[in-house]
């Protein structure tokens, strides 16, 4: 597998298996409304999974469809990162994932749509736009539950708590071949961070709450070392591609 | 009927007074010597309707007695609402569907919109998330009918 394919699977995997994640909000969120912006949220996702999966595929020789990456890899060929495959938890620790996913992904993007890939610029410049509404929608649950009641307020910064330690994760360039963020196709995370961290406090400060002090998880899903969550999100993804190879409807 | 006349006139399947014109999602059509090559670009990355689309501008040129045409997707550059057509925001308000507002420049932001039932400027917004990808849900509070926005982006 290439230095870019690699790096597109990576982009791809985290839309992919946090729009399954997010997918699992519908008809279980708190109000009727939120069902639907979950659900396109989701929507949004998997999208940009799909251009990322058609591209990561059109790379092989010979090329693999969206279908094939999706449904018939395991686990362990899996790039995402554990932030996006963790099971659901409740409504604080939903937004709190999507505060910090959306946010790097605001990041990313910003600079990905510069990217001398061309299909990599595209997929972002498109990417951005949405991932903007993401976090704006996530920041206002945010401020809403941490500035809300007594308990609203100790949910929400439990989520956070659960969830602080697979941010570092997403800023552990290790996975990007260096040769492609010095020819401009990739972005090394890294540098990142700190426009993240900038943004991060502005809204808890704002929300009232505090910016969790607690060790990073070990990570590895960019190699294929997943949680135990994985592999039950995709039996589900996945079931029925299975069962039935090349079933449309 | 020109090749681009038959692809202007296919309609969006999720706001159907529109065609994909209207709505700025047609780039191009193209006449060559292998065919006809038309160019469309999502509204949103995981728009679900394009699938559709592709197949309703295929069964507009078969209508036509055209099959040699072929349908291609763009994401570059970004689609955004600007590109919709002034008749497509008018078809659009008369639906009872508010349309986008210019994004950026020196227009003033618009702090509510007027309800497309009454004209009531008295509305508040629902959901920033609405029945599609592309609109928001608000709620007029002197007729008390609900609508949709159409999101600039």
């Amino acid at each position: 597998m290439s230095a870019r394919q690699d790096y597109v699977l990576s982009l791809a995997d985290d839309a992919l298996v946090s729009a399954q994640r997010m997918g699992e909000w519908i008809a279980t969120s708190p109000q009727i409304e939120e069902d639907v912006a979950l659900g396109n949220i989701a929507l949004d996702l998997l999208g940009q999974a799909r251009s990322l999966l058609t591209y990561a595929g059109s790379l092989e020789d010979p090329p693999r469809s969206e279908d094939d990456l999706a449904y018939f890899r395991d686990a362990g060929d899996f790039r995402n990162v554990h932030l996006v495959e963790r099971e659901r938890g409740d409504f604080g620790v939903a937004m709190a994932r999507l505060l910090i996913l959306s946010t790097y992904l605001c990041e990313l993007y910003e600079h990905l749509q510069d990217s001398t890939d061309e299909t990599l610029a595209a997929v972002a410049a498109k990417a951005v736009k949405e991932v903007d509404y993401h976090r704006d929608h996530a920041t206002m649950w945010v401020l809403r539950l941490g500035d809300g009641t007594d308990e609203s307020h100790q949910r929400m910064q439990a989520g956070l708590d659960a969830e602080w330690p697979f941010v570092a994760e997403l800023f552990d360039g290790a996975y990007v071949a260096p040769a492609l963020v010095a020819d401009g196709v990739a972005i090394d995370p890294a540098p990142l961070r700190d426009a993240f961290d900038q943004r991060i406090e502005t809204v808890l400060h704002q929300a009232t709450l505090t910016v969790p002090d607690v060790a990073p998880a070990a990570g590895g899903g960019r190699t294929g070392a997943h949680t135990d969550a994985l592999a039950p999100l995709l039996a589900e993804l996945q079931g029925l591609a299975r069962e039935h190879p090349g079933a449309t409807w | 009927m020109s090749a681009h006349a038959v692809a202007a006139s296919v309609l969006d399947p999720e706001v159907p007074v529109l065609t994909i014109e209207d709505l700025g999602i047609l780039r191009s059509v193209d006449e060559g010597d292998d065919g006809i090559t038309v160019t469309i670009t999502p509204t949103y990355s995981g728009c679900p309707a394009m699938d559709s689309i592709r197949d309703d501008i295929l069964a507009a040129f078969h209508r036509v007695g055209r099959d040699d045409v072929r349908v291609d997707f763009v994401l570059a550059p970004a689609w955004t609402t600007d590109w919709m057509s002034d008749a497509g925001k008018r078809k659009l308000l008369d639906y009872g569907i508010v349309p986008p507002a210019p994004r950026g420049g020196p227009v003033a932001l618009a702090l509510t919109l007027r309800c497309p039932q009454c004209c009531s400027p008295d509305t508040r917004e629902l959901s920033r998330f609405g029945s599609t990808a592309c609109k928001s849900l608000w709620v007029c509070q002197a007729c008390r009918e609900p609508f949709d926005h159409f999101k600039a982006i």
